[in-house]
């Protein structure tokens, strides 16, 4: 006798432990495999975009901490970019070093949350986002130190950064890249690169082709995992990153686990590039003096940066006023999300679980 | 009882070093008072019951604080340390939380299925107990077919387990409940192979008589027998749901699986049960393959049992290291690993063991020969099937040569728009190995095609 059996609808998210954050996706399961899946954004959708609109270019730099949490001051970079391409405000060199260093080692910090938060969908009882967590607070101790917050920074200021850094500051950067980090790096090379069961849990496990990943538009690992190279840092640099000497590890297969890889070799490619940029600090202002409340002259800019999750791009136009006309924000959280149902389609619900881990999605950036 | 020259322990009922003393005094009482024969037994039975279920209640109490401790330590934190010494309190702290939560039940749940199931889950971890030499003379039931008891009993908490995911009537709790079965069904097999070795080479099915095998040949049968334990580890890890098999309850896919829906003390009983289970294992584990209250000498100096749950903290440690260190296994890779290699090796290593056992049988030759030879041997033989294994038949991972590549340059290709004031478009072809298009000619057409850098210097 022919068993018959139905598809089950089973929702995952929004509140589930491992959806990071409140996204949900409702999917379609034959025993244990995936049939259909289907997204739903939008619970932590906060409307920024619309209320950017009516605060002035320097009061929406803490709407850029609150989107991407993990990795404010990446986002609060490219925001601030795009707003000095728009006004034309010159940026002193010590604020570009100081830039180039807190966003490396805010991608150091958001790929330690990404990686642990990974091997913890993997299904490790928690150890290993103990151990990435304890090398990330020793990063957010810096940003503490140096502006006050751990998470929503709001460090960089249109034209500058906010504060100069602290005397303290060099001597534990110093330490930290030096003595502590690289052991930790090697550390996770050693207890997760090699490690079998990730292996088997993560290899050929969401899958992205580099046809799809570019006809997605795909950023970050997420791309670079499908063998393509591209990054923003060497393909369009800002901040001055064609000053460093650094290099852009690229995977071949487009699965989980070489999104994972990458994401270590980039923490230690960042180490090698704050290195540098220590060493070439420059003295001077921190910051440009601009006005409070800037008027840029009308008319739109877009600038992007390589944050740790991809391209996070601010487009800002200007009609003359002190807000913003229009504000939006391409968000690689979102956009990298996109390709999610063809990642998971026929594999198990546990694969799913170690493919949305691996994209590495922030919901805060997702909705907005 | 022959004469132990060293021993410190006396007869005397009140020396509850060794605890047979005691009941052995109240037979004395109740057979001097004339009472019913089966007094004896009704009294005797109670009295281990209760003590039984003393140590179990203890031991879910204060393994809460281990657990928690033991893995926060490997966690680099602290763990508990907060309510009374070292923390000591914080499982009376949560048991108090429990008992003062709601007991939810949903609506649609099957409500006697949903009840039974927590309650059914403690059983055989208690039962299991009863069964097991707590030292020489200390069975509180003594069974010819010990083992196979303690197998029947083991497998019954799965059975709990199914009952609670399935009365649950949630989607989650179902997935638990059906990666049970799979793997009960799975790991069973092994399981039961493994201690079948154990079996042939002590010629008993008696926990005690096992214990008396391994103190006569003065040897713990581990050494004899490494593969059994191996797959008898990893086949109860994957009963017990503990991590590198806890799909049953996979916390991060299937949201805590069978007790997704359970809540206050009735999720305290699954929490406890789990504990107590992960005890009883590894008390089976120290009584057939570390030689239970026996250690060489020391069970003369200090009480056998005393011994015994030092054993079996030995072997809870190693799951609980086991636990806070590796990630999960994936249900069908799971099942893979259970009938492509433990299976096959468990009959491998039992007609090692036949053959050994008939080899020394036919022979006669004195246990000071055969032993170290056998445990060379088997040791050998577990190490060349484990690396033959991984060799042939394991999961072949490196498909590239190189992890990863570096490309430390970029070149964009020209887009339409950008082409006329870009002359720099037309960079020379990078000699990397991956299929490169050239920028110019390709212009804004990625399909295909990809966007290479300069090789790594």
């Amino acid at each position: 006798m022919p068993i018959k059996s139905e598809p089950v609808e089973v929702n995952i998210g929004p509140q589930h432990p491992s959806t990071h954050g409140v996204f949900r996706m409702v999917a379609m399961i034959d025993g244990e495999r995936i049939t259909d899946v289907k997204m739903i954004v939008g619970y932590l959708h906060r409307s920024m975009e619309k209320l950017a609109e009516e605060r002035t270019y320097t009061q929406n730099i803490p709407f850029t901490d609150r989107m991407d949490y993990l990795a404010a001051m990446t986002s609060n970079l490219g925001y601030c970019l795009s707003v000095e391409k728009l006004a034309g405000i010159d940026v002193p060199e010590r604020a570009q070093v100081l830039r180039v260093i807190f966003a490396e080692l805010q991608r150091i910090a958001s790929h330690c949350m990404a990686t642990g938060a990974f091997i913890n969908d993997c299904g490790a009882w928690q150890t290993p986002v103990m151990y990435t967590f304890r090398d990330r607070e020793k990063v957010l101790d810096l940003f503490e130190m140096t502006c006050g917050a751990r998470i929503t920074t709001n460090y960089m200021r249109i034209g500058g950064v906010a504060f100069d850094v602290p005397d303290e500051f060099l001597p534990a950067l110093d330490m930290l890249i030096n003595d502590d980090l690289p052991f930790r790096f090697e550390e996770y090379d050693q207890l997760l690169v090699g490690n079998e069961i990730i292996l088997m849990r993560a290899r050929d496990v969401g899958v992205v082709s580099p046809e799809m990943a570019i006809n997605a538009s795909l950023s970050g690992p997420m791309l670079r995992s499908a063998g393509i190279a591209w990054d923003l840092r060497k393909a369009d640099p800002y901040s001055g990153y064609d000053q460093y000497t650094f290099e852009i590890p690229v995977g071949y297969n487009g699965d989980s686990y070489d999104r994972m890889v990458i994401r270590i070799e980039e923490m230690k490619q960042s180490l090698r590039i704050i290195r540098q940029a220590v060493h070439i600090l420059p003295g001077g202002p921190h910051k440009t003096e601009v006005p409070l409340a800037i008027r840029p002259p009308a008319g739109e800019a877009y600038s992007r940066v390589e944050s740790p999750k991809g391209e996070v791009g601010f487009y800002v136009v200007s009609d003359g006023g002190a807000a913003p006309y229009r504000w939006h924000v391409r968000a690689p959280s979102l956009i990298n999300l996109s390709v999610l149902k063809e990642m998971t389609v026929g594999q198990t619900i546990a694969d799913a679980i170690v493919t949305l881990g691996s994209i590495d999605i922030n919901v805060g950036e997702v909705d907005r | 009882m022959t004469p132990r020259p060293l021993t410190l322990i006396t007869d005397n009922w009140y020396d509850i070093r060794d605890l047979s003393n005691l009941s052995g005094k109240i037979e004395e009482l109740i057979r001097d008072a004339n009472g019913p024969h089966w007094a004896v037994w009704v009294v005797s039975a109670l009295l281990g019951a209760i003590g039984i279920v003393a140590f179990i209640g203890g031991v879910a109490i204060i393994n809460i604080w281990i657990e928690r401790r033991v893995v926060g330590r490997m966690q680099s934190r602290l763990g508990p340390n907060r309510l009374g010494p070292f923390g000591l309190l914080q499982p009376l702290a949560d048991a108090i939380k429990l008992m003062q939560k709601e007991v939810l039940q949903p609506k649609a749940a099957d409500g006697l299925v949903f009840s039974i199931a927590p309650i059914a889950f403690t059983v055989p971890g208690i039962v299991i107990m009863a069964v097991l030499p707590w030292g020489r003379n200390m069975s509180l039931a003594r069974l010819d077919v010990g083992i196979l008891f303690i197998l029947a009993m083991s497998s019954l908490g799965a059975l709990a387990v199914f009952t609670g995911g399935y009365g649950s009537n949630n989607k989650y709790a179902l997935f638990g409940a059906m990666r049970v079965i799979a793997m009960l069904v799975t790991y069973e097999i092994p399981s039961v192979l493994a201690l079948l070795g154990l079996v042939l080479f002590s010629g008993t099915m008696d926990l005690a008589d096992m214990v008396l095998f391994q103190e006569k040949f003065w040897i713990p049968l581990v050494l004899v027998q490494p593969l059994p334990f191996l797959i008898y580890f990893i086949s109860s890890s994957a009963e017990l749901n503990r991590t590198p098999a806890d799909l049953a309850e996979a916390e991060s896919e299937i949201a805590g699986g069978y007790h997704v829906e359970y809540s206050g003390m009735k999720f305290g009983l699954f929490y406890a049960a789990e504990l107590i289970n992960a005890v009883a294992i590894s008390a089976i584990i120290a009584t057939v393959f570390l030689g239970g209250w026996w250690f060489y000498k020391l069970d003369e100096l200090v009480p056998g049992w005393m011994i015994f749950i030092g054993k079996i903290y030995a072997v809870y440690f190693l799951f609980v290291w086991t636990r806070g260190t590796l990630p999960r296994f994936r249900i069908d890779q799971l099942l893979a690993f259970a009938w492509k290699w433990m299976t096959p090796m468990a009959f491998a290593n039992i007609i090692v063991v036949a053959a050994e056992v008939l080899i020394w049988d036919e022979t006669g030759a004195s246990a000071g020969l055969v032993l170290p030879l056998y445990i060379a041997f088997n040791m050998l033989f577990a190490g060349v099937l484990i690396v033959a294994w991984v060799r042939f038949m394991g999961p072949r991972f490196s498909r590239f040569p190189d992890r990863l590549r570096y490309f430390d340059r970029i070149d964009v290709p020209s887009l339409p728009a950008m082409r006329a004031p870009a002359p720099a478009a037309a960079a020379p072809k990078s000699g990397s190995g991956a299929p490169a298009r050239s920028a110019s000619e390709g212009g804004g057409d990625l399909r295909g095609g990809r966007l290479v850098g300069g090789p790594r210097p």
